[in-house]
């Protein structure tokens, strides 16, 4: 259980599990419910220290159970998750997570939904004025200073997206989860939230995983691209970007790289 | 402008009403006329002597506790209930025929029994009041849950938050509007049971203050005692419907 097992068409050079560079490994993992519809099968996957991670793939591949699992919010059936080297068996207190859905709380201000968590118990121990520092900084980095007291309900979908990303920010994560996070939101506001994104994490030294059925958004975010698929889902090829930013700049290279991707997927789906 | 038209329409139908109610009592009054002393005229004079003897008061007083402790024995017994039946499929398919069962049962049938087991005086009231006023805020409560967004109790498991936590932190406040429902609604159903049940082994309160002014045959009175109950009703659902407002506007 503690080697991780090679997956076919990884890159599987994985180093002993204590490497201090991956933030997050999973091993073997398998879930599902029967022997016979598995959701996914035998996936390893690795992300680096700062690395921006994407995992593609169609809706209902599994990808967004992978993210459960691997944030620990469900436990795998085979395999084992490692997050900063130990073994993880309930969320992390460094890792954050963003939803399709900004899922801000509305009998909560702006500055107490960024806020919202900080003080759990199971959260490393912050002095308030730490506190406070954090979500000022995080609420200007997404653009929303001087909103601190607005409600959520006064929010644009985009702005309230921004809440949920500082949210996040303001526990400082390792490695931040984002399932979908961009998918409900109009395409310009979408892109202004990619880059938005790629900066912020930059920023705060963290490593994204992020959930996405947008070939585009993959190309545009990732440093690594994923693509899973299949039945049981599995992790069918990778790509690792390195386009400069920012990479509308780069269109041809975005082109040949997305069709590289459309073409593995048609190889996939006509398997 | 507009303010005005919405303040004249209400007034113009409280007005008409009563109008009605004058000819009614005048018409009456040609056949027996004992009759006027139901009149509105009368009604508003004996305001006077009521407030200015300022026994009313006390009756009064004495209702509104009722109505809090009545209400706050349901909220404390309803709000736990809904949240386990909005949490858990079984407690809810276990109890729910149950529950439906007792809500229709008028809750004034267990006034006998109530006094039976509670003895006379505020006991039985409060129980009756707490019973009555359980089923929507249950209910509510209940329905509140349901509809909890369920990323909410994601994003408080991706905090390791606590079952305290979870509950105090995102459960409570995100069904409080539903609560709130559930208690004007209870506010309205407690008011109206409140009179019929002020009526039996109580020696104050609105509802004894009615039967009081019957046997003193202090019509006028009586009829001032149903404006006032009416009145107080009206302010009590007005101020619940502007706190749910409140809560709702931030929502």
């Amino acid at each position: 259980m503690n080697a991780p097992t090679p997956a076919a068409g990884l890159a599987a050079s994985a180093p002993p599990a204590a490497a201090p560079d991956a933030v997050l490994e999973g091993a073997g993992l398998g879930f599902g419910y029967g022997v016979g519809d598995a959701v996914f099968r035998d996936v390893s996957l690795k992300v680096e220290r700062r690395e921006i991670v994407c995992l593609l793939g169609a809706s209902g591949c599994g990808k967004s159970t992978l993210l459960r699992v691997l944030a620990g919010l469900e436990s795998a059936d085979a395999g084992a998750v490692r997050f900063l080297g130990q073994p993880l068996t309930s969320p992390h207190p460094r890792s954050a997570l963003v939803f399709q859905q900004a899922s801000l709380l509305p009998w909560l201000t702006v500055e107490r939904n960024a806020a919202f968590g900080l003080d759990f118990t199971h959260q490393p121990r912050i002095a308030e004025a730490v506190r406070r520092a954090r979500v000022a900084s995080a609420l200007a980095a997404v653009g929303l200073a001087g909103r601190e007291k607005a409600w959520p309900a006064e929010l644009s979908g985009g702005m309230a997206q921004r809440v949920a990303l500082a949210r996040a920010l303001a526990r400082e994560p390792e490695l931040l989860f984002a399932d979908e996070p961009f998918s409900a939101l109009d395409a310009i506001t979408r892109a202004e939230m990619q880059s938005l994104l790629v900066e912020l994490v930059h920023r705060w030294h963290a490593a994204v995983l992020l959930v996405t059925h947008d070939i585009d958004e993959a190309i545009l975010v990732a440093d690594r691209i994923l693509l899973m698929g299949g039945r049981p889902g599995g992790i069918l090829a990778e790509w690792t970007v390195d386009i400069e930013r920012p990479r509308s700049a780069a269109p041809e290279a975005v082109a040949r790289l997305r069709l590289e991707i459309l073409e593995a997927l048609r190889r996939s789906s006509l398997r | 402008m507009d303010r005005l038209r919405s303040l004249l329409l209400p007034l113009s139908g409280l007005a008409a009403a009563a109008l009605l109610w004058a000819a009614g009592t005048a018409w009456l009054a040609g056949v027996s006329p004992i009759a006027a002393a139901f009149s509105p005229l009368a009604a508003l004079r004996a305001f006077e002597p009521l407030f200015g003897d300022s026994y009313i008061w006390t009756h009064i007083g004495v209702s509104l506790k009722r109505v809090a402790v009545g209400l706050a024995a349901a909220l404390a017994v309803g709000v736990p209930l809904g949240i386990l039946t909005g949490v858990s499929r079984r407690f809810a398919s276990a109890t729910g025929t149950l529950f439906q069962f007792l809500r229709m049962v008028s809750p004034l049938s267990w006034m006998p029994l109530a006094v039976m087991a509670l003895g006379v005086g505020d006991a039985p009231v409060f129980f009756l009041l707490a019973f009555a006023a359980l089923w929507p805020i249950l209910l509510n409560t209940a329905a509140g849950v349901a509809q909890l967004d369920r990323n909410w109790l994601t994003l408080a498991r991706s905090l390791s938050a606590t079952r305290r936590e979870t509950v105090l932190r995102v459960i409570v406040p995100g069904i409080t509007a539903h609560i709130l429902t559930g208690a004007r609604l209870a506010i309205g159903i407690i008011w109206i049971i409140l009179v019929p049940a002020e009526m039996l082994g109580v020696s104050a309160g609105l509802g004894y203050f009615i039967l009081d002014t019957r046997d003193r045959l202090a019509y006028a009175e009586l009829m001032a005692a149903i404006l006032l109950i009416g009145f107080l009703g009206f302010l009590i659902d007005y101020g619940a419907r502007r706190l749910h407002d409140r809560w709702l506007h931030q929502a």
